[in-house]
């Protein structure tokens, strides 16, 4: 049994409509984040992994299995959609522990994994026993993923799982997901907050129009897209002379004053040759630099680059 | 198929996790019968099971019970379980209960909640099959006992004897066979239309129609219809009235053990049909 997740040349159509096309991917245990537009085919995918739909072609692996077996594949891998319903008239908890009978277990030890599950995404006990009707958004996306990590699964789907939260309930959803990257299961994420993909995410897949436009890592993927300028922040005490010294070179195609006036945005078309004259300059010591730091080897900015429009608006 | 062939078959089915598949069915039955037996939305079946009740239990209090007019009485309660419950109060209260079991999940978007769990999808359609049955059984075999105890109350101690030493309990017992089969015939047929179509109500109300003119075909196109199997099985016979009478073609009567066993066929060919369509269901809310 491998951990990995493997896409081998898949193709989706939902009759004339493409969910996605030629999808070659492997996905390693970590977090790998899902990023794309609406209707871009993230979630095709993620329903591919999960043999929720089939593909047109080719062929999709998790851990070695076939998805389309259920019986095999869901005792390792959890999936939390981003339909936002639920079976009628059942407590949170009887929602989680109807999921976990279905396992085999004991009633005793489905109670058990039930009750772990519900701490582990901070629901308060005394809610887990009302009626999840009367839940807010926030909850019931608490209350989905407990359900789909409640048996400890390798791998855990989550479709849009920062939705509908407060910032202190995603603040501990992302603590949540970095823990068990750490812990070695595989994470897939879909999410449109870009920012915070920068935070969780060890790898991102950009997919777009059911295409895979680049994976790997936000850097990695930063370094591919070589024929866009890259961003670089340089914190000094004399921003003006630093951005009239690099205008001196051709690469250098824009500069922007930061708000403080303690700080340049440079953006270069050669990020090498940029590093070295700004090593000239600080030998030099015509300017005090304080730091230096990329300001687009971000999601977001290799979404825009790469998708032609900011993924937070979608 | 060679015998070397045939025992690897049978070691594969061996192999197979058939306690854990029980224990699936079993847990998957109970879920869905709390769902379906214990839903706000079912109160209109248990309304459509009990209507005749009701209507003979007013009878009981208000008319008098001459013991002449008990076989007049079995002769109704015939007609009702004929004419009402098979026709129309099971044949409404399957598709009520039986469409729900998975059209009507995937319209309230929970069904992947199954889909996403470790069963075979072949025992969910089977488990929501049974979970239906029993529903639709204790509901409608509730009701027909009811009513069957309200119907002879009212004759004291004539009413005791036709029943317990008469042959009242024997057409109890048909009466209640003919709930159980009615009810997995139908609900067999409802599953299988909720698999196939988005909306199962123009099928259904085709098999409706299929099954209100049944009795006025030919007799080989009787032999396709769960009300005629079932009219076999009737321990009392309705007679047919008026232009019906005139319209109503004469069959030639099937054994009581031809009709159940047909029956049985037809639904366990149905269920099969379902199992190889639910393997190929992939979900597309949006469409629903």
């Amino acid at each position: 049994m491998t951990d990995t997740i493997q896409f081998e040349n898949v193709s989706k159509f939902y009759g004339e409509v493409l969910g996605v096309n030629r999808i070659s991917l492997t996905i390693s245990p970590g977090i790998t984040t899902l990023v794309g537009p609406n209707g871009s085919g993230k979630t095709t995918l993620m329903n591919l992994m999960t043999g929720l739909v089939q593909p047109s072609s080719g062929t999709v692996s998790v851990l070695g299995m076939n998805p389309s077996i259920a019986s095999d594949v869901f005792f390792q891998v959890g999936y939390c959609t981003q339909f936002d319903s639920f079976p009628r008239g059942i407590t949170g908890l009887q929602f989680i522990l109807d999921g976990l009978m279905l396992f085999g277990t004991s009633k005793d030890e489905a109670a058990h994994l039930a009750y772990e599950a519900i701490e582990r995404v901070q629901l308060a006990q005394e809610a887990a026993h009302r009626k999840i009707a009367g839940y807010s958004k926030g909850m019931r996306q608490k209350i989905r993923l407990a359900q789909a990590l409640a048996h400890h699964p390798r791998v855990l789907v989550l479709d849009e799982p920062l939705n509908g939260l407060d910032p202190m309930a995603r603040a501990e959803s992302i603590a949540l997901f970095q823990e068990l990257g750490r812990l070695g299961m595989c994470l897939v994420i879909s999410s449109h907050i870009l920012d915070e993909v920068d935070r969780i995410s060890d790898r991102v897949v950009l997919i777009t129009g059911g295409y895979l436009i680049a994976q790997g890592q936000i850097q990695e993927v930063r370094r591919e897209v070589r024929d866009k300028p890259m961003q670089v922040l340089i914190r000094c005490n004399n921003p003006e002379l630093l951005a009239a010294r690099m205008f001196s070179v051709n690469h250098c195609v824009e500069a922007r004053l930061h708000d403080d006036g303690h700080g340049v945005f440079l953006r270069t078309g050669d990020i090498d040759q940029f590093y070295r004259l700004l090593n000239e300059i600080a030998v030099e010591g015509l300017v005090n630099i304080e730091a230096v730091a990329p300001a687009d080897d971000n999601a977001n900015a290799i979404y825009q680059y790469l998708i032609g429009s900011d993924g937070s608006a979608s | 198929m060679t015998q070397e062939q045939l025992q690897t078959a049978i070691g594969n089915l061996r192999r197979q996790p058939w306690s854990l598949w029980a224990l699936q069915a079993r847990r998957l039955t109970q879920i869905e019968i709390r769902r379906n037996l214990i839903s706000r939305r079912g109160l209109w079946i248990y309304f459509l099971a009990f209507i005749p009740a009701i209507i003979i239990g007013i009878h009981l209090l208000v008319d008098r019970h001459p013991d002449f007019a008990m076989s007049d009485d079995t002769v109704v309660l015939a007609g009702v379980v004929q004419l009402y419950y098979v026709r129309l109060g099971i044949f409404f209260g399957c598709l009520g209960i039986f469409s729900r079991l998975i059209r009507g999940e995937m319209v309230e978007r929970s069904l992947h909640f199954h889909l996403l769990s470790p069963v075979r999808r072949e025992v969910i359609l089977l488990s929501k099959f049974l979970a239906g049955g029993f529903s639709a059984v204790a509901v409608f075999g509730t009701a027909i006992i009811v009513d069957f105890t309200l119907m002879y109350a009212g004759y004291g101690g004539a009413g005791q004897e036709f029943v317990f030493h008469g042959p009242g309990l024997g057409q109890l017992a048909s009466y209640l066979l003919i709930t159980v089969l009615a009810c997995l015939g139908y609900g067999s047929i409802f599953l299988l239309l909720s698999l196939v179509f988005r909306n199962p109500m123009p099928g259904a109300m085709l098999l409706l129609g299929w099954e209100a003119i049944n009795p006025v075909l030919p007799s080989l196109l009787q032999k396709f219809s769960v009300a005629s199997y079932l009219r076999h099985l009737m321990p009392v016979s309705v007679p047919a009235e008026g232009i019906f009478a005139l319209l109503t073609v004469e069959t030639e009567p099937v054994p009581a053990w031809a009709a159940v066993l047909g029956l049985i066929a037809l639904i366990a060919a149905v269920l099969v049909f379902s199992c190889y369509r639910i393997r190929r269901l992939e979900i597309s809310y949006t469409s629903e």
